[in-house]
């Protein structure tokens, strides 16, 4: 029941899609069409949240005579694909509310509706599919109705770059999936997801289908140093896409991997996790680092995409490396934490995108440096930003603290492993993980402290207004949603422990059953956690606090100017920026890392030009992997292109040698 | 019964940290200004200022939002709820369980977190540089912090704070080099943490290096009282975090008996005295660094803590 919901609702959308092909430039054509993906992927959320709730459910099967004709299409739905349909229903149903207010700014709703809801059905029929092919199909669709909605403000030149990065990027991970999945299926060719599960297969297969699966979701999750055309391509598309595609496009990547490599691969090697745990870490310091630098609100909010993909694919190391060794209850612990990070992420991610796009919308503005004071004009905006960056800070009692917990407590049990390089590796990885959260969440008072907090800017900050009621309620259902999974997080561990069952064969123990809804996901006398309490607490001592000051002090506040130490300077450009904010962390890590340097031009005394003062900041990766990259295949296309003025002799002698080569290749053949 | 106790002692527990948190400010200025040949302010000092502040007006910004008048009530419940955690007395601690080490830790980051926003609110300069150190700083002593966290879990098996104190004082630990490499670890955090000196000078106001009296400059009145409150319980929740789990020795584990609450009380008392002259000794002793100087100082910590994790898979105890 729960699938048939899940797919009719996917063809619904890819009508609702054909739809806004044919009428997408009616005015207020966005009303319907937005309306229609909302009520199309809530249906399938409560769907699936049904069928991963209650336990007893069998999987769904269904196989439609579509696509390859000796195949089929084939649908599933297990505990594992139910808990990602929930993440991106979810995102999907909030971005599609967000839409239903944000629709009426966009210019150009031709170039947005009929890829929207097209973009909402591929990702669900990823999630769903149960062949490689219907798998591909699906996945090449994901990408390139991004595209299409990356480039739908294509008069920007930046946007036409960041699209054809993308597209480039999105091919060579199709690519790679495509090998993977090959050498999963065998030189027999079996294509569906059951034949391909339980196959005994060599070492270097294995290995050589999981480098294949890193590169190919990898590149779509953004792990550095595939992450290149992530921070070009999210922040380019219009802000409720740029959510999609930053909060839960990076999850279906994720479930790629997770469905390839702890499902069909099988029983992993410990080497793999070290491979995993190691691009985990890097990606995290790395992708929060470059956030640090950015001050653009949304590029910012895209390359901490990027350090949360390190968080949970540290989180799915520790799980290969416990499961390579047979301890499955602390593999199952790593899982869940990883799989609660991805629902967390999926949730402030999109809050914080939402969010972004109400400044834009209000201001126009997307550089931080020309915003500021917005917490006046746009308070309840405010409210929902601050949640959200209070949540993927780590800081408790939000949901974002409960996933790095229970991964820093997996990282905790890394004694049990008996290979000495992850004994060392898990936590040099811990401390990375914990130098990744401190530096979010002074990335996080950056984006906040700059672009709410202060005086205005510019004009157009002084101006702004709320947004719409429908853009708040999204943003405040995703907020509740953050401090509910914060306060309540035994109930998400428990809906997970099906999948953990599934994938791993072990489960934590019942949460919900604790007394006062604590966490303990081990033993009480070695960790537990209660957010609830914690909440309840420091509302009491603030409640507390402020009723007695108000019985003993003077009543009220008077307002005065700022005193800034006697010596108040009016103008508002005297605020610290961005840049300003990020220089010491900028001295102490970039020096070395983005080769960050700061360049004064002071002209000679009696020279009337003003100071200049710029900082540079290289990206190593673009420079040292991908410029080489691209210039090699510039020269090799300018070599080749010999080939395409030859004459027809030549041409035939070609083709005489490309036979004969291969026929050798044939005899030769073992 | 014994449910009764527990919530007995949590609640001395925390009505104990919110009264001898100043004291300790107090004592520490006092031993300071007797080192440098001064007279000093009374060890009561800190709670006349208090109650000072408590009743003045406050003065609020012309442009401060209601995140800067918030916070100050934010941040001092996060912390008094902190320090109630850690036990300083006895392990019993009706709630203990609410909120392991790490927790614990990361609710004074939601504190730092708000205290460094509400420093950028009116949009001052000094505001500004404040909340930028702040964050370096915490961004260097946070990841040094989970490092030790990681080095005593790794030992005790546990990150619940009366577990860590159970083993460190049972006769079945001997002599680790982890253990003094964590302690001085956790000595250089807690100095960075709390604003002392060599990190940040506590006395000033008009200094360029100073990073939290900048934060909280436009501060007045009970807003400005919660502040200096807070800053108190930290400095506390720090020392006897420190005496929690080095020096557990009197401290009441799993007691039940009337005379081991007695004993812990005093050897508590004892505890907070020394690390208090020995705080300003430190103090006394040494000189404020350059702000640039502190990543390294601090980096010290980070190093000593990973190394402190990594010895344990190699030495032994003696």
């Amino acid at each position: 029941m729960a699938l048939t919901i899940a797919l009719g609702c996917a063809a619904a959308l890819l009508a609702i899609a054909a739809l806004g092909a044919a009428r997408g430039q009616l005015a207020g054509f966005f009303k319907p069409s937005y309306g229609a993906c909302l009520a199309a992927t809530v249906l399938p959320l409560i769907a699936a949240g049904a069928h991963l709730l209650d336990a007893g459910t069998p999987d769904l099967v269904l196989r439609l005579p579509l696509g390859l004709p000796w195949l089929g299409a084939h649908f599933r739905l297990d505990a594992l694909a139910a808990f990602f349909l929930i993440v991106v229903n979810l995102g999907a149903a909030a971005a599609s509310l967000y839409g239903l207010g944000y629709g009426r700014h966009e210019p150009a709703p031709q170039r947005v509706l009929p890829f929207f809801p097209a973009f909402l059905a591929s990702m669900n029929l990823v999630v769903l599919a149960d062949d490689a092919f219907t798998f591909l199909l699906s996945w090449e669709f994901m990408s390139l109705s991004s595209w299409a909605l990356v480039v739908a403000h294509h008069r920007q030149r930046a946007n036409i770059d960041a699209g054809y990065i993308y597209v480039l990027m999105a091919g060579f991970g199709a690519l790679a999936l495509l090998l993977a999945f090959g050498l999963l299926a065998g030189p027999d060719g079996a294509y569906d997801f059951a034949s391909m599960r339980g196959g005994e297969r060599a070492p270097g297969l294995s290995a050589l289908v999981l480098a294949l699966v890193l590169l190919g979701a990898g590149s779509k999750a953004g792990l550095v140093p595939l992450h290149v055309w992530l921070p070009l391509a999210h922040p380019a598309a219009p802000s409720h896409v740029s959510a999609l595609m930053s909060g839960v496009m990076t999850k279906v990547a994720v479930y790629g991997f997770v469905r390839l490599v702890f499902d069909l691969l099988g029983e992993p090697a410990w080497w793999s996790a070290m491979v995993v745990l190691a691009l985990g870490g890097i990606t995290a310091v790395m992708g929060v680092l470059y956030a640090l630098m950015q001050h653009d609100l949304k590029r910012l909010l895209a390359y901490h995409t990027v350090e949360n993909i390190g968080i949970i694919f540290i989180g799915l190391g520790l799980a290969l490396a416990f499961q390579a060794n047979g301890i499955g209850w602390a593999a199952a612990l790593a899982l869940t934490a990883a799989l609660f990070h991805v629902l967390n992420h999926s949730l402030f991610k999109s809050l914080l995108f939402l969010g972004a796009g109400a400044v834009l919308s209000a201001t126009g503005e997307r550089d931080m440096e020309r915003l500021g004071g917005l917490i006046h004009r746009m308070p309840r905006t405010a409210v929902a930003f601050l949640v959200g960056c209070m949540a993927i800070s780590a800081l408790p009692p939000l949901n974002g603290f409960v996933s790095e917990w229970l991964t820093f407590q997996a990282i905790l049990q890394s004694p049990q492993l008996p290979q000495w390089g992850l004994k060392i590796l898990v936590p040099a990885v811990g401390g990375l993980l914990a130098l990744s959260a401190a530096l979010a969440a002074a990335c996080f008072v950056k984006a906040f402290g700059i672009t709410f907090l202060g005086r205005p800017r510019t004009e157009a900050a002084a101006a702004a207004h709320e947004v719409d009621g429908l853009s708040l309620a999204s943003m405040h259902l995703l907020t509740l949603l953050c401090l509910l999974a914060g306060v309540l997080p035994g109930l998400v561990m428990d809906a997970l422990t099906p999948v953990c069952q599934a994938l791993l064969g072990q489960r934590l123990p019942a949460q919900a059953a604790l007394p006062w809804l604590s966490i303990v996901p081990l033993a009480e006398h070695r960790s537990s956690y209660n957010g609830l309490l914690i909440l309840c607490f420091t509302a009491i001592s603030a409640g507390l606090a402020w009723h007695l000051l108000r019985r003993v002090g003077a009543p009220g506040a008077r307002r005065a100017p700022i005193w800034d130490c006697g010596f108040p300077v009016p103008i508002p450009a005297t605020q610290y920026t961005a840049s300003s904010f990020a220089q010491p962390i900028r001295r102490v890590f970039a020096t070395l890392l983005f080769r960050a340097r700061e360049h004064l031009h002071m002209p000679p005394p009696g020279d009337p030009r003003p100071a200049r003062w710029h900082v540079e900041i290289r990206d190593l990766v673009w420079e040292l992997l991908y410029l080489p990259l691209a210039g090699a295949v510039d020269f090799a296309a300018g070599r080749l292109n010999a080939f395409q003025f030859l004459t027809i002799r030549r041409y035939l002698s070609l083709v005489f040698l490309a036979l004969v080569s291969l026929l050798l290749v044939l005899a030769a053949w073992p | 019964m014994a449910l009764v106790l527990d919530f007995l002692i949590q609640g001395v527990q925390m009505a104990l940290v919110l009264l001898l948190a100043p004291l300790l400010t107090g004592l520490v200025r006092k031993v300071k200004a007797r080192l440098l040949r001064r007279q000093g302010a009374s060890v009561l000092q800190p709670y006349r200022d208090l109650l000072r502040l408590a009743r003045k007006e406050v003065v609020l910004a012309e442009n401060a939002s209601w995140l800067f008048r918030g916070a100050p009530y934010l941040i001092f419940a996060a912390t008094w709820v902190a320090a109630a955690l850690v036990p300083t007395f006895a392990t019993r601690l009706a709630f203990s369980w609410s909120a392991d080490l790490i927790a614990l830790i990361a609710l004074l980051g939601s504190a730092r977190f708000l205290l460094a926003l509400a420093g950028m609110d009116v949009g001052t300069s000094f505001g500004g540089i404040g909340s930028s150190r702040e964050v370096m700083i915490a961004s260097l002593a946070e990841p040094a912090m989970l490092l030790i966290v990681f080095t005593l879990a790794l030992l005790a098996g546990a990150t619940q704070l009366s577990s860590i104190a159970a083993y460190v004082a049972s006769p079945e630990l001997g002599l680790r080099v982890s253990l003094g490499l964590a302690l001085v670890a956790l000595v250089i955090v807690a100095i960075a943490e709390n604003a002392r000196i060599p990190v940040d000078n506590p006395a000033t106001h008009l200094e360029l290096t100073m990073v939290h009296e900048a934060m909280v400059l436009e501060y007045s009145g009970r807003h400005l009282a919660l502040i200096e409150l807070a800053a108190a319980l930290k400095l506390f929740l720090y020392v006897s975090l420190i005496a929690c789990v080095f020096v557990p020795w009197g401290l009441a584990i799993d007691e039940a008996r009337p005379m081991a609450y007695v004993m812990g009380a005093l050897a508590f008392g004892a505890k907070l005295v020394a690390s208090g002259l020995l705080l300003a000794l430190f103090e006394t002793a040494i000189a404020k660094m350059r702000v640039f100087r502190v990543p390294e100082f601090l980096g010290a910590a980070l190093m000593l803590g990973l190394l402190a994790t990594l010895l344990l898979f190699v030495s032994r105890g003696l």
